[in-house]
This record gives C-alpha cells, sequence and structure tokens, in this order.
C-alpha cells in the first residue's frame, strides 16, 4: 500500500477522535475534574488562605450531620423547591394543552411565553424584590385592594419560600410549555382518531394518550427542574441583598444549601467543609432524580 | 443555573436507528381556539412582561417615587437621567461591566459553536469505534451539576494565575454538551450523506469536508445555538459572582453590587436592570421565531 493511501487511511481513522477531543478535554478540566476533587477536599481541613491542612477523613460529614444550619438550608431548598415545581410542571402542562390549538398569531404567543427565559435571574431577583417589599411593594398593595394586611415578605419563611418560587416559576414555566408542546405536537394524530371512534372522552384521551406519550418529555423537564432547585442560589441571594446577603435573611429563614455551601466557601473560608456540603448535595440531587424517574416512569401505567 | 434547553429524553431510542428518520410528524389541531382560549393567553403574556414593564416604570421615575402610594403604573420621563447616574455612579464601574459581559459572553459562543459543529458533525456523519458510549457521555455531562464542583474550580483558577480576571469566568464555558448534542441533531438531517462521500470521493479530507461542505450548511442552527449561548453566558451569575475581582465584575455582578448597597437608589438600580435586560430580550424577540424553532424543533428530531 503506498504511503499517500496510508496517511489517507489514518486520517480518516483519527479525525472523529480529534473532532470529538476538545469538548471531552475541556469538560474534563473545568467540570468533571473539579466536581470529583470535591470529593478529595471533603475529606480535609482546607481553607481559602492556608490550602491544604491535613487529612480529616470523615469529620467534616459527622460535623455536617449535626450541623442545625445545614439541615435549616435543606429544608429550605427542599420546600422552595416543591412550592415552585409542582405549580410550574402543572401550569406549563396546561399552557402546552392551550397553545396546542389552532391559534391566530403563533409565534406572538409562543414567544410572549418565554419572553421571561431571557431575563438574567439577577435581573428576576432584583425585580421581584422590590414587587415584593413590605412597605411600598407592588404586591402588597394589590392584595391590599382586598383588605389583606402587607406580608413581610422576606422576614417569614412561608411568605419568603413562596415568593422565590414565585421568581422561579416566573422564569421557567413558559420555557417549559414550550418543551411540552414540542412533544405534544409530535404525538400521532390517529392515536386521537382512534381513540375519538371508540367514544373516548377528552379527559379520558388525555389520561391515556396525552401524558404516557409525554413521559419521556416530563421527565426531561422534571430532572432539569431538579438539578436546579436544589441548586437554587442566586433568587434568594437577591431577595434580601445587602452585606448579610448570603445567610437568607436574619434568621436565615430562606437561605438555600447552595448559598450555605458558598458562605462556608468564603465567608467562613472552610473549603474543606464547603466541599462536603457540595458533595452532599451531589447525592441529594442523584437520590431526587431516581425518585424522579421512578414517579415519572408509573405514569405508563396510568390506564 | 446552567440548563440544557432541549429535551434529550429520546434520544436512547435513536441511537439504536442507524439513519436518523424523519419522523412523520402531523399537528394535532385538536381544537379551534375559544375566545376563553386567547383570554388565557393574554394573561399568561401580561404576567410574563409585567415584571418588566414595572422595572421600566421603576427605571424612569424619580427615586422618590418608589414610596408613592398607590404604587406608580406608568412610565415616567427621567430615563436618559437615570441612565446617566449608572455610568456616574462611583461604586460600580458599568460600563467597563457590560463591555466585560460582552467579552465573556462572545468568546464563549464562539468556542461553543466551532467546537460544538466540530464534534456534531463526527457524530452524525463519521463512523468510529465508541461513538455511541462517546455520545451517550455527552449526554450525560447535561445531567451533571457540575457547579458543585465550584470549590475546586476556584483552587484551579488559583493555580493557573487566573483568580479574578475574566478568563477565569470563561474558561468553565467553553463547551457544553447541549451543543454538541444540538449540533449533533442538525447535521444528521440537514447533511445529505451523498454530499459527504461525494466530497470523500474527489479526495478532501475529513476536517476539509467539515470547514468547507458542512459547516457553511449549518448557518441556521449555528444561528439559534449561538443566541442561546450568549444569552445563557450574559445572564450567568453564580460562577463570575464568585470568581471575579469586586473591581472587575460582569454586568449581572454589577446590578447585584448596586442593589446591594447601603443606601440603594431603586431608580438608579432600575435603570440599570434595564440595561442589562433589553438589549438581550428586544434580540429575543427579533430572532423570537429562530430560537422558538430552535427550542422545539432540536429535541423531536432525533
Amino acid at each position: 500500500m503506498h504511503l499517500r493511501d496510508r496517511l489517507a487511511r489514518l486520517e480518516i481513522s483519527s479525525a472523529p477522535y480529534l473532532f470529538i477531543a476538545p469538548f471531552f478535554v475541556l469538560f474534563g478540566i473545568f467540570g468533571l475534574f473539579p466536581l470529583g476533587y470535591t470529593l478529595w477536599v471533603s475529606l480535609h481541613d482546607w481553607s481559602l488562605l492556608g490550602g491544604n491542612e491535613g487529612w480529616v477523613g470523615f469529620a467534616n460529614y459527622t460535623e455536617l450531620v449535626s450541623d442545625d444550619y445545614f439541615w435549616n438550608s435543606l429544608l429550605n431548598t427542599f420546600a422552595i423547591f416543591l412550592i415552585a415545581t409542582i405549580p410550574q410542571i402543572l401550569a406549563a402542562l396546561a399552557l402546552a394543552q392551550v397553545l396546542n390549538s389552532s391559534l391566530r398569531a403563533l409565534t406572538f404567543w409562543r414567544i410572549g411565553v418565554i419572553i421571561p427565559t431571557a431575563t438574567s435571574i439577577a435581573a428576576v431577583g432584583i425585580i421581584f424584590a422590590m414587587m415584593f417589599s413590605r412597605d411600598f411593594g407592588i404586591v402588597n398593595w394589590f392584595i391590599g385592594l382586598f383588605g389583606v394586611e402587607p406580608i413581610a415578605w422576606n422576614q417569614e419563611r412561608l411568605p419568603s419560600w413562596l415568593a422565590i418560587a414565585t421568581m422561579v416559576d416566573w422564569r421557567w414555566t413558559g420555557y417549559n410549555a414550550l418543551i411540552l408542546l414540542a412533544a405534544l405536537q409530535a404525538v400521532p394524530k390517529e392515536l386521537y382518531e382512534s381513540a375519538r371512534l371508540d367514544g373516548a372522552s377528552a379527559l379520558r384521551q388525555f389520561r391515556s394518550i396525552t401524558i404516557p406519550m409525554l413521559r419521556p418529555t416530563l421527565m426531561f423537564v422534571v430532572t432539569v427542574a431538579t438539578i436546579g432547585g436544589i441548586q437554587l442560589f442566586t433568587e434568594p441571594l437577591l431577595f434580601n441583598p445587602g452585606a448579610n446577603a448570603i445567610t437568607g435573611g436574619d434568621t436565615r429563614q430562606f437561605q438555600t444549601s447552595a448559598m450555605y455551601l458558598v458562605e462556608q466557601a468564603f465567608t467562613g473560608q472552610r473549603f474543606g467543609y464547603a466541599a462536603t456540603v457540595a458533595w452532599i448535595l451531589f447525592a441529594v440531587i442523584v437520590v431526587v432524580s431516581i425518585v424522579n424517574s421512578l414517579l415519572v416512569r408509573r405514569i405508563r401505567s396510568v390506564d | 443555573m446552567t440548563t440544557p434547553l432541549i429535551p434529550v429524553a429520546t434520544v436512547a431510542q435513536d441511537l439504536d436507528e442507524p439513519e436518523p428518520v424523519r419522523r412523520r410528524r402531523r399537528r394535532v389541531r385538536s381544537r379551534k381556539a375559544s375566545p376563553l382560549t386567547y383570554l388565557v393567553l393574554v394573561f399568561v403574556v401580561l404576567a410574563s412582561i409585567g415584571p418588566l414593564y414595572y422595572m421600566l416604570v421603576m427605571a424612569s421615575r424619580p427615586n422618590s417615587d418608589i414610596t408613592s402610594n398607590p404604587p406608580p403604573l406608568t412610565p415616567g420621563d427621567q430615563l436618559g437621567e437615570n441612565v446617566t447616574r449608572v455610568f456616574d455612579n462611583p461604586d460600580v464601574v458599568f460600563a467597563q461591566a457590560l463591555l466585560n459581559s460582552l467579552m465573556v459572553s462572545a468568546v464563549a459562543t464562539l468556542t461553543v459553536v466551532t467546537l460544538s459543529s466540530l464534534a456534531g458533525f463526527a457524530f452524525a456523519k463519521l463512523r468510529f469505534r465508541g461513538k455511541n458510549i462517546f455520545l451517550l457521555a455527552v449526554i450525560g455531562t447535561m445531567m451533571v451539576p457540575v457547579q458543585l464542583g465550584l470549590v475546586p474550580l476556584y483552587m484551579l483558577m488559583g493555580w493557573l494565575g487566573l483568580a479574578g480576571s475574566l478568563w477565569s469566568a470563561v474558561l468553565p464555558f467553553l463547551v457544553t454538551g447541549f451543543g454538541v448534542f444540538f449540533m449533533r441533531q442538525y447535521v444528521s438531517q440537514a447533511i445529505p450523506d451523498e454530499l459527504i462521500e461525494a466530497a470523500r470521493v474527489d479526495g478532501a479530507s475529513t476536517f476539509r469536508i467539515f470547514a468547507q461542505v458542512v459547516f457553511p450548511a449549518l448557518r441556521p442552527a449555528v444561528a439559534v445555538l449561538g443566541l442561546l449561548t450568549f444569552m445563557e453566558r450574559w445572564n450567568d451569575f453564580m460562577w463570575p459572582y464568585l470568581t471575579l475581582a469586586p473591581e472587575n465584575p460582569t454586568v449581572q455582578v454589577a446590578l447585584s453590587r448596586l442593589s446591594g448597597g447601603y443606601y440603594t437608589d431603586q431608580a438608579l438600580v432600575m435603570a440599570g436592570t434595564l440595561l442589562a435586560t433589553v438589549p438581550l430580550v428586544l434580540v429575543f424577540i427579533l430572532f423570537g421565531r429562530r430560537i422558538v424553532g430552535g427550542i422545539m424543533e432540536g429535541g423531536l428530531k432525533g
């Protein structure tokens, strides 16, 4: 075989790997390595300025288990996650149905519902913090029209959770609706036709055709909401801006775990302990994702 | 939050199919839209733009109007003055922050688009051992919460001597699994195999085929991926907030500094928020049809 042919063959066989290599190398260095190294750091006494100050085994983990502030942050994270996600998915599903009817000015409505997605989270946090301010916010003014007393949204626990969940839902509901709409449109029309011929009601069609056909997409939407929700950071940080923003309110009433992680790393300068928080959060995300997939899988049996 | 913008759940089945089969999709027009449907949509769109409108109202009024009761509901005439005050304020160099955001977003967009096209082309059209496993790995990376590695990432930037610099804000975002997957989907159905075979027969190298045959045909996908990537980087908050030096922030970080001041001038903060938001929202509306199409199509063509 000529050298030329051999080179050409070598080029053909090696090119694919060269083409995908940049992705894997860069993701490995700046994505996977830091995440993995977090485990190593969490087993050490490691400070922001002093660096590695020695192996401590699982000491950080045992400390975390009895750390009330951590459990408080986990409670807040989960509460906000649930308060935000459940209505968000249901609303997105309903909105997708609405957008799936024959509409005039189709694109206008679609763009209209996802404009919030183009707004930065920082802007969302700042705008909503103003809207939810106790004395002069537009929300309290509005509920005041119905005779409701002003609520100190960023002072009390449940109201702060609700306000933060509102920010999350405002930004993501329309986007999820579009994803679900795409999935709705991929459902073969014939399925509905034959169901209609069999005399199935609209509700029955929704339950027996639409929901099962949407299962993979629902799974995706729920997974993304979970990964994002458990790492929630910016909205609560900017809800009560100022020098102590990272504590999520005077009594940590809305400090999420991601905020606690950052507080430990940069305010407390305890990298080892912060890495422990990160690793536990990672485990939490994995567990919740598994639970999600089990729940969504059950949809298949809805009949 | 870094989020893959397109569903990937359907890809698993797709991997078994040797050729991308364009699935027959007909729009399910089950119901004609009733007036009630439009009413719901009007309400949803109002809720969508309401907070942005409120931002405009507050950004265009004197700061003293913040405390008026009932709250003002129409824009005032001070937008120009408030914007000037944003650029003149001593705490945050706002013009620099805008420029920093532009640079960070542009660099990340360029690399994401280029490297995603390259890898997407390989996954869609080239034959190589382990392809399916590599592709699954790419999809897997979208499910990994890499932000949780922020402590070692911060240390890494220190080791590289980049702590606090703009580079530290860019490097973690040079590639995205979403981008690779998105391009792979597009290449599969936009580029006929015959085109590549023909170029091969002519003796073109794989890279030349990519550069001269494939990449030029990817323009629509490049535009959508570019816009989405730029938007995501421009709006990014958490990592730039942690890594950038306080005197050299991106615009989102600058906003948080403005709003966190001891004495908060809300009109100024709102004008700043407007400056950081409106350009992107306008681009989004301008290219809305394409972006919506990109979000909706990408995930289903598999």
